[in-house]
C-alpha cells in the first residue's frame, strides 16, 4: 500500500533530512515510526502528503507513483488519506460539527449526507453531544477526537498521524491511541508518527526507527524495540 | 445530482464569502475604504474628463468649413454639391447660404445704422457669387481630408478654412485622452497594489485554514472560491459607495461653480448627472469588481501550493 524505494529528501543541496529508505506498509497495518527530533518523521509524513517531493527515489500509494502525480491530482489523492497533527489544526471559530462537516463539503458531499455522517462519526470518537461546543471548550483529548473524525469521515483508506499524543496528557494519550487501534481495525492502514515510547511499547505494533535521517530498524510486532 | 452538489458547494462558498466579511471586519473594512477611495478618485478624474470633452466637443462643432462655387454653376448643380457632401462620415451639419443671405448678412454687419448707403446695391447684388455651404465637422482631425475632397469637386471655387483652431483642438483632444489614459493607468496600478496588500495581510491571518483545507484534499477551486467571492463583494461595496456621494456631490458642486462664477455660464456648459453617470456606473463597478476578483485570486494563488 505504500512503498518508498531509496527515498533521499534534502532540504538544503547534500544535507539528506531522511537518507536512502525503503520501507513497505501493507494495506490494514498499524505501524509506529519513531525517532529523535531532527530523525525525519516530520519530513517522512510530508513526503506522504506530498507537501514534499523527494530529491531521490520513488513513493508509491495505492499504486500511484507520487512524483507522476499532476498538481490538480493532488486533491483526489489526499482525499485517501486522513490527516492527524499534533496542534489538532482545527478551525477556532467553528464548532465541532461544522470542523467535521468541512472534509464532507471539500469534496463536495450533499447535505443530506453530511447531515448523516457528521453524527456517525461523533459517536464513533464520542462526541456525539458536544457537536456545537467550539474548539476552545474541549479539552486537548477532546479536541484531538474532533482531528480524528475529520480525519475518518471521509472513509480514507490510510490515516496519518503526527505526534497525535504530543500536547494531552497520559490518559488522554492512551484513549486516542486506543482509538486509532480501533480505527486500524476497521480496516484502515495507521501510521503513526511519534517520540512516546511508552505508548509504543505498550501498543505492540510494527515500529519503524529513524536516526538523523536513516531508518535504522525495523521492528515487527512482538519483537523487542532496541 | 452533480449539478445539485456543484450548487450546494457555490452556495457554501457563498455563504462563507459573505461571513468571512463579518468576521474580518477591520480587514474588509480596510479593504472597501481602499477600494472607496481610488473609485472616488477615478470618479472624479472621469468627471472632470467626460466635461473637458464637452467643451473641446462644442468648439469643434463651432468650427466650419466654407464651399464657394463657380461663376454660373446652377442651383440643381449646388443642391447635388451639397447632398454629396453630407453623405461625408466626418461631416456633421450643411447649412446653405444663398447670394441673397450673404448679402443680408453683411449688410447687418457692416451698414448697420446706415442702410441707405447699401440700397445702391439693391438690384445688383455685390456678392450674387458668394452663394456658400458651411460645413460643419463631427470630428475637426478629419478638417484636411474634407477640404481636399471639396476643392476635387467640379464647381467649387473656393474652400475657407481655419487650420489654426481646428489643428489646437485636435492637438488638445489628443492631449486629453493621453493625460485621461496615464492618470487612469496610474490610478489603476495604485488601487491594484493597495487591495492586493490588504487582501495579503487579511490571507495571512487565514493561511493556516487554507493549508488545513488543501491537507485535507480541498481543490483550489474550493479553497480560492470563498476568497474571490469576498474580494468581488468588497469590490462592489467600495465601488458602489463612492458613486452615490459622487452622484450627490456631482451637482452641488456644478451648482456651486455656477453660482459662485457667474461668467462661465456663457462660457461653459457642464454636462447633466445623469449623462456622466450613465457610462461612469458601470465602469467603476466593472473596476471595482474586476480588483477585488483580480487581487483576491491573485494573493491567495501564492497559498495554494500546499
Amino acid at each position: 500500500m505504500i512503498t518508498l524505494e531509496h527515498v533521499t529528501k534534502c532540504y538544503v543541496p547534500g544535507v539528506p533530512a531522511l537518507n536512502d529508505v525503503s520501507l513497505n506498509i501493507e494495506e490494514g497495518e498499524f505501524v509506529f515510526v519513531v525517532g529523535n527530533s531532527g530523525s525525519g518523521k516530520s519530513t517522512f509524513l510530508k513526503l506522504l502528503t506530498k507537501e514534499l517531493d523527494p530529491t531521490e527515489g520513488i513513493i508509491t500509494i495505492n499504486g500511484t507513483n507520487l512524483r507522476k502525480l499532476r498538481h490538480n491530482k493532488i486533491p483526489m489523492y489526499r482525499r485517501n488519506i486522513g490527516m492527524v497533527y499534533q496542534d489538532f489544526r482545527l478551525f477556532k471559530d467553528r464548532n465541532v460539527y461544522e470542523n467535521v462537516a468541512f472534509a464532507q463539503r471539500v469534496i463536495s458531499a450533499s447535505n443530506r449526507e453530511i447531515k448523516k455522517r457528521v453524527p456517525m462519526m461523533l459517536s464513533l470518537v464520542g462526541l456525539a453531544a458536544k457537536y456545537r461546543s467550539r474548539p476552545k471548550q474541549l479539552s486537548g483529548g477532546e479536541q484531538q477526537r474532533v482531528a480524528i473524525a475529520r480525519a475518518l469521515i471521509n472513509q480514507p483508506k490510510i490515516l496519518l498521524a503526527d505526534e497525535p499524543t504530543g500536547n494531552l496528557d497520559a490518559n488522554n494519550a492512551w484513549d486516542i491511541m486506543k482509538l486509532l487501534e480501533e480505527i486500524n481495525q476497521r480496516g484502515t492502514t495507521v501510521v503513526v508518527v511519534t517520540h512516546n515510547l511508552e505508548i509504543v511499547e505498550a501498543m505492540n505494533k510494527r515500529v519503524i526507527t529513524l536516526k538523523k535521517g536513516v531508518m535504522v530498524s525495523d521492528r515487527k510486532p512482538g519483537e523487542d524495540l532496541d | 445530482m452533480k449539478t445539485l452538489t456543484k450548487i450546494s458547494t457555490f452556495a457554501y462558498s457563498l455563504k462563507m464569502g459573505i461571513k468571512n466579511i463579518g468576521k474580518n471586519k477591520a480587514f474588509s473594512l480596510a479593504s472597501i475604504a481602499t477600494m472607496a477611495a481610488c473609485i472616488f478618485l477615478f470618479g472624479i478624474f472621469y468627471s472632470v474628463v467626460m466635461n473637458f470633452q464637452n467643451v473641446v466637443k462644442e468648439a469643434e462643432e463651432g468650427v466650419a468649413v466654407t464651399v464657394f462655387f463657380e461663376e454660373g454653376t446652377t442651383d440643381e448643380e449646388i443642391e447635388e454639391i451639397g447632398k454629396e457632401i453630407k453623405k461625408r462620415p466626418e461631416v456633421s451639419k450643411v447649412n446653405f447660404i444663398s447670394a441673397s443671405d450673404a448679402w443680408k448678412e453683411y449688410k447687418e454687419k457692416y451698414f448697420n445704422g446706415n442702410e441707405e448707403l447699401a440700397e445702391g446695391f439693391e438690384k445688383d447684388n455685390p456678392l450674387a457669387n458668394y452663394a456658400n455651404y458651411q460645413i460643419y465637422l463631427s470630428d475637426v482631425s478629419m478638417q484636411s481630408t474634407l477640404v481636399s475632397y471639396l476643392k476635387d469637386i467640379d464647381g467649387i471655387r473656393r474652400v475657407n478654412k481655419s487650420d489654426a483652431v481646428a489643428n489646437t483642438l485636435s492637438d488638445f483632444n489628443k492631449l486629453l485622452a493621453l493625460i485621461s489614459a496615464g492618470i487612469i493607468f496610474i490610478l489603476l496600478l495604485v488601487a491594484v497594489f493597495l487591495i492586493s496588500n490588504t487582501v495579503t495581510v487579511g490571507i495571512g491571518v487565514r493561511k493556516e485554514e487554507i493549508e488545513i483545507s488543501k491537507l485535507i484534499g480541498a481543490t483550489d477551486y474550493f479553497v480560492r472560491s470563498p476568497f474571490v467571492i469576498e474580494g468581488i463583494l468588497i469590490g462592489l461595496i467600495g465601488s458602489a459607495i463612492p458613486l452615490a456621494v459622487l452622484y450627490v456631490m456631482y451637482g452641488r458642486v456644478i451648482g456651486y461653480i455656477m453660482n459662485r462664477f457667474v461668467f462661465l455660464n456663457n462660457m461653459l456648459n457642464f454636462l447633466p448627472v445623469n449623462t456622466v453617470f450613465r457610462m461612469l456606473v458601470p465602469v467603476s463597478l466593472v473596476l471595482g469588481v474586476g480588483i477585488g476578483f483580480l487581487g483576491s485570486r491573485l494573493t491567495v494563488r501564492k497559498h495554494l501550493q500546499v
